[in-house]
């Protein structure tokens, strides 16, 4: 590992990334990789994940094609220098924020999109001119391989590198010095990275998850609600089998709409799952009995109003909906992610406000309503990385909003420019010219000077020239 | 401030109290944060007597200057925000995209929550401590701002955060002012000031806060970040380095050297994060250099300048110690070719240059910080570069030159948290230009917007309508489902007709 991480180093220090054409060019070669690659990625998504082919397409391969061509498309206006204008006072001069990269960094991705994770910040990493390793999650072994064997075919195998392994890689990793460290992950682990960084003053991104709500308000019209209903379990069980960060999590809802809402949720899942073989796996043993075990205290499991059941060879558990499973229950203090939906009932719908504004910020909120309102109140009295309403999961496929979290979700954002702004320094630099000196600039301070100064001070250049032509003393 | 030990029930008490003053929703308004920035300008302006004699006890500065600065740049920063404030609370629109068609896309700025803003404190263990927190200057002149951390308060305020501040306990009188006269230009329930050293600080940042804000040095910033990892809290860490200066032959040498000596001597004498540390040139100029130092030192503090009213002193005996032991050291003393003299009664070190001491020296290793200017010559240019390289990106760097080619690869190759050509601190008096470090000089930035931005998240907001409802998203998955999918990811116009005439049907 030494001698990798010293040559990404090397390789980074000889200037090699600083052009536009090596970053266009290994942005093409990513290109030409999700191409050429996409059935052995679709192989390996399957083997970890049992991810269908249009899931895999639709939430990882799909989505880095898109990203990458927004990317090509970009990277020359992303890296031309900003200028900014100067204060009068200062003519002659001239002033620009010139983005630079930061230098080698290190990116840990998650398990549950393990390709799409590890090669959308990979993105931005290459956009802003960085050495790059990449340390994907050992909980997708086959996914990480992939990446392992084909990265360094594709692209600068000298300057972009795939670092397998478990936790130890990860820790051995993290005892190095990095420029900037990108994490996808759990909060437990967030807070280790981040405090591993510290040691080196390293600047960090952490993309947390959280308890997605979505919220469900009544609708007048049928075919809006069903609209509503299909795109809530678009965004729990059609989304890695509700393994992912801005899934959705637990849903609030009227009691008086309660009923109907969960008929609608049974009939749309029989709908979409006639079998359950599109359905992706649960990722592993240890989550599969993580997962078990929220609803098996029986105070949870009397809440149970449809599914509830597993195997746990073939790692599969039926989309389970829950109804008010009481709130200290873990299924409610912690992050699901997994195909557990619990139905949480409220007297009012406004009342979903203060529910979510009493528990951590979660990395996205998701309302189904018309009530404008409601929207204007949730947009001003709720935080979180994002807000979408009557839809779930879309905002991720947007370049131009940022997609990050906020509070427990992490900090740091990223996709579009925001991933080239996030592996950038944006370095200020100002050019004078030897022309024009103030003597009132420089020591002794005599009297006469420092009214002078005043006037420059307060911008106040009628005073200012009346002064230099000696009008006013 | 209340009597007795501000101690973990007291931390915890007040970001108590913050927090219940934030979740109020009393921040969020318009009117309540220009009032807030009003409030503080107004107090700047009607306490300016009381301040400057505060700065007089804390640091014998050549008084009418810092107050000049100090104050007049605290009241220019309200005056920006109050300015712009608007605008940067303005939600903005983004184009959204074919793939979500119909949608509309904003991306909102909202306040963190509450923030923890802190300005140089001193710990025992370590022997380098940043003085004061930095305030950029409103022209060319760069002043270390001891009263407080005055822009990034401004930043979180006009952020619409609930703030507490820790300032600098190495000016005292200042501080202490603030701290009792602050509280009554302001709506004290969500603007607190904390005054105190270590412990204090240690038990606020065991609190959680939503940001933190430091001003320092690289050993504390550590520390506060291993704390606020604990919370899994963003942090803004403002720290220094040694800014080099590269002086190349072409230049009009009488405007070089005043230049360099203003932004070294005539901030607070060295005292300041971008003072420049050191200077590199080659060795066929380092004579013309060299000379032009004299002269201009010179004619700024005569020929005793611890005797000039113009000159500051060294603000504690700590520091003060921390220099005469750096020019002590064996390998330093006999390189000093100017100055070298200082009064311990009065805390006064005059303005010093040491010629090619050597590299391995303590005084090239760590942050000066104080009136000592080393010069180290090379044969070319180049390897002035390849030095700089081989040190820790520092806050910020300097050319002097008037070969454009230079200028262009310094700009290029030199990584420092900001750069300016030909002058020296001046480019902090730019407020459109973001001021922070990179590497180990920092992490984040701030100054007018990027304070702004500094204490606020981009929350983006995405509508959608229930029209255009795509089928193809959602299981079973048949082929031509697949199809539609490709095509409505890569933006493909006909995918989206196909979806929105809702086709293929279930």
């Amino acid at each position: 590992m030494e001698g990798e991480l010293k040559e990404v180093r090397e390789a980074y220090e000889s200037g090699k990334t600083r052009s536009l054409s090596w970053r266009l060019s290994q942005l093409k070669a990513l290109l030409r990789l999700l191409y050429d690659k996409e059935d052995d990625i679709f192989k390996a998504l399957e083997q970890d994940l049992g991810k269908h082919r249009a899931e895999a397409y639709r939430d990882e391969v799909g989505l880095l094609i898109k990203s990458v061509n927004y990317a090509i498309g970009n990277l020359r206006k992303w890296m031309t220098p900003n200028k900014v204008s100067v204060p009068l006072v200062a003519f002659p001069s001239r002033a620009d924020i010139v983005p630079e990269p930061l230098g080698v960094v290190l990116i840990f991705s998650s398990w549950n999109f393990p390709i799409g994770l590890s090669l959308e910040p990979l993105i931005g990493a290459i956009s802003a001119g960085n050495g790059i390793i990449i340390k994907p999650s050992e909980l997708a072994p086959e996914s990480a391989e992939f990446l392992a064997r084909s990265v360094s075919k594709y692209l600068d195998d000298k300057l972009v590198k795939v670092i397998t392994g478990g936790p130890d890689a990860g820790q051995k990793l993290l005892d190095h010095k990095w420029d900037k460290i990108f994490f996808t992950g759990s909060p437990r682990v967030g807070r280790i990275v981040m405090a591993a960084a510290a040691k080196h003053l390293t600047p960090v991104s952490l993309e947390l998850g959280g308890k997605c709500p979505a919220i469900m308000d009544s609708l007048t019209n049928a075919r809006d609600r069903k609209i509503a209903v299909r795109r809530i379990i678009g965004g729990k069980w059609v989304a890695c089998s509700g393994q992912a960060c801005i899934g959705v999590d637990y849903i609030l809802v009227e009691e008086k709409f309660a009923p109907i809402l969960i008929d609608m949720l049974k009939a749309t899942i029989k709908k979409f799952y006639p079998e359950f073989d599109t359905l992706s796996k649960i990722i592993n043993k240890h989550h599969f009995q993580r997962l078990a075990s929220l609803i098996k205290d029986p105070s949870v499991a009397d809440t149970i109003v449809h599914g509830g059941s597993m195997d746990s060879d073939k790692l599969f558990i039926e989309p389970t909906i829950l109804l008010d499973p009481p709130l200290d229950a873990e299924i409610m203090t912690e992050e699901i992610f997994g195909p557990l939906l619990p139905v949480i009932t409220v007297k009012k719908i406004e009342d979903s406000i203060d529910f979510i504004r009493t528990r951590p910020k979660p990395l996205a909120i998701y309302a189904f309503t018309q009530d404008e309102k409601l929207k204007n109140r949730l947009v001003s009295e709720t935080s979180s990385g994002s807000l979408t309403f009557n839809d779930t999961m879309l905002q991720f496929a947007i370049d131009t909003l940022p997609f990050g979290g906020v509070g427990a979700s992490g900090f740091g954002q990223y996709h579009g420019k925001f991933s080239f702004d996030m592996f950038s320094h944006k370095k200020s630099v100002m050019r004078r010219s030897f022309l024009l000196e103030y003597s009132f600039r420089y020591p002794p301070w005599d009297g006469w000077k420092l009214p002078f100064m005043r006037s420059v001070f307060h911008f106040d250049y009628v005073s200012l020239l009346l002064r230099l032509l000696g009008l006013k003393r | 401030m209340e009597g007795g030990a501000f101690d973990g029930a007291r931390a915890a008490e007040l970001t108590a109290e913050l927090r219940r003053s934030f979740d109020s929703g009393r921040t969020r308004s318009y009117e309540w944060r220009a009032a807030q920035l009003k409030g503080i300008a107004r107090m700047i302006e009607e306490k300016e007597a009381d301040i400057m004699a505060a700065l007089h006890d804390d640091l014998a500065k050549p008084q009418m200057e810092s107050f000049l600065h100090e104050i007049s740049l605290a009241k220019a920063s309200c005056t920006f925000a109050l300015k712009e404030l608007k605008r940067w609370m303005k939600p903005e629109k983004v184009p959204a995209s074919i793939t979500t068609f119909p949608s509309s896309a904003v991306i909102l700025p909202e306040p963190l929550g509450i923030a923890l803003i802190i300005s140089a404190w001193n710990y025992p263990f370590f022997n380098l401590t940043h003085v004061g927190p930095t305030l950029m200057g409103k022209w060319n002149y760069v002043s270390e701002f001891r009263l407080l951390s005055i822009d990034p308060v401004i930043g979180a305020i006009a952020a619409g955060n609930a703030v507490a501040l820790k300032p600098s306990e190495v000016s005292p009188a200042t501080s202490s002012l603030f701290a009792k006269v602050l509280p009554t230009y302001v709506d004290n329930s969500c603007i607190k000031v904390v005054e105190g050293s270590i412990s204090e600080t240690t038990v606020l940042l065991e609190q959680k806060w939503d940001k933190i804000f430091y001003t320092g040095s690289k050993n504390v910033g550590r520390i506060v970040m291993v704390a606020a990892a604990k919370h899994l809290t963003p942090v803004t860490l403002e720290l220094g380095g040694k800014s080099p200066v590269i002086v190349d032959s072409n230049v009009n040498i009488k405007v070089t050297a005043k230049r360099i000596a203003v932004g070294k001597w005539g901030s607070n004498n060295g005292q300041a994060c971008i003072a420049p540390d050191y200077i590199l040139t080659t060795k066929a100029f380092a004579k013309t250099l060299v000379d032009a130092l004299k002269i201009t030192l010179d004619k700024f503090y005569g020929k005793d300048p611890l005797e000039s009213a113009d000159l500051s002193r060294v603000v504690n005996d700590k520091h003060f110690s921390r220099l005469t032991n750096l020019l002590n050291d064996q390998n330093v003393s006999g390189t000093i070719i100017y100055g070298g003299q200082w009064d311990e009664k009065r805390l006064k070190i005059a303005p010093t240059l040491l010629l090619d001491v050597p590299h391995d020296t303590l005084i090239m290793d760590e942050e000066i910080f104080g009136p000592v200017l080393p010069i180290i010559t090379f044969e070319k240019i180049e390897q002035c570069f390849d030095f700089i390289q081989s040190k820790e990106k520092p806050l910020a760097a300097y050319l002097f030159t008037k070969d454009k080619k230079l200028e262009e690869k310094f700009v290029q190759t030199v990584s420092a948290g900001g750069i300016l050509i030909n002058d020296t601190g001046l480019h902090f008096a730019n407020p459109h230009l973001p001021f922070g470090g990179v590497g180990e000089s920092g992490i984040g930035a701030y100054h007018g917007k990027f304070s702004f931005d500094t204490f606020s998240h981009k929350k983006a907001v995405l509508s959608r309508s229930f029209a255009g409802e795509a089928s193809a998203r959602y299981p079973p998955y048949t082929q031509q489902k697949q199809k539609i999918l490709r095509g409505l990811i890569n933006g493909s116009f006909i995918a989206l007709l196909l979806a929105l005439i809702g086709w293929p049907r279930d």
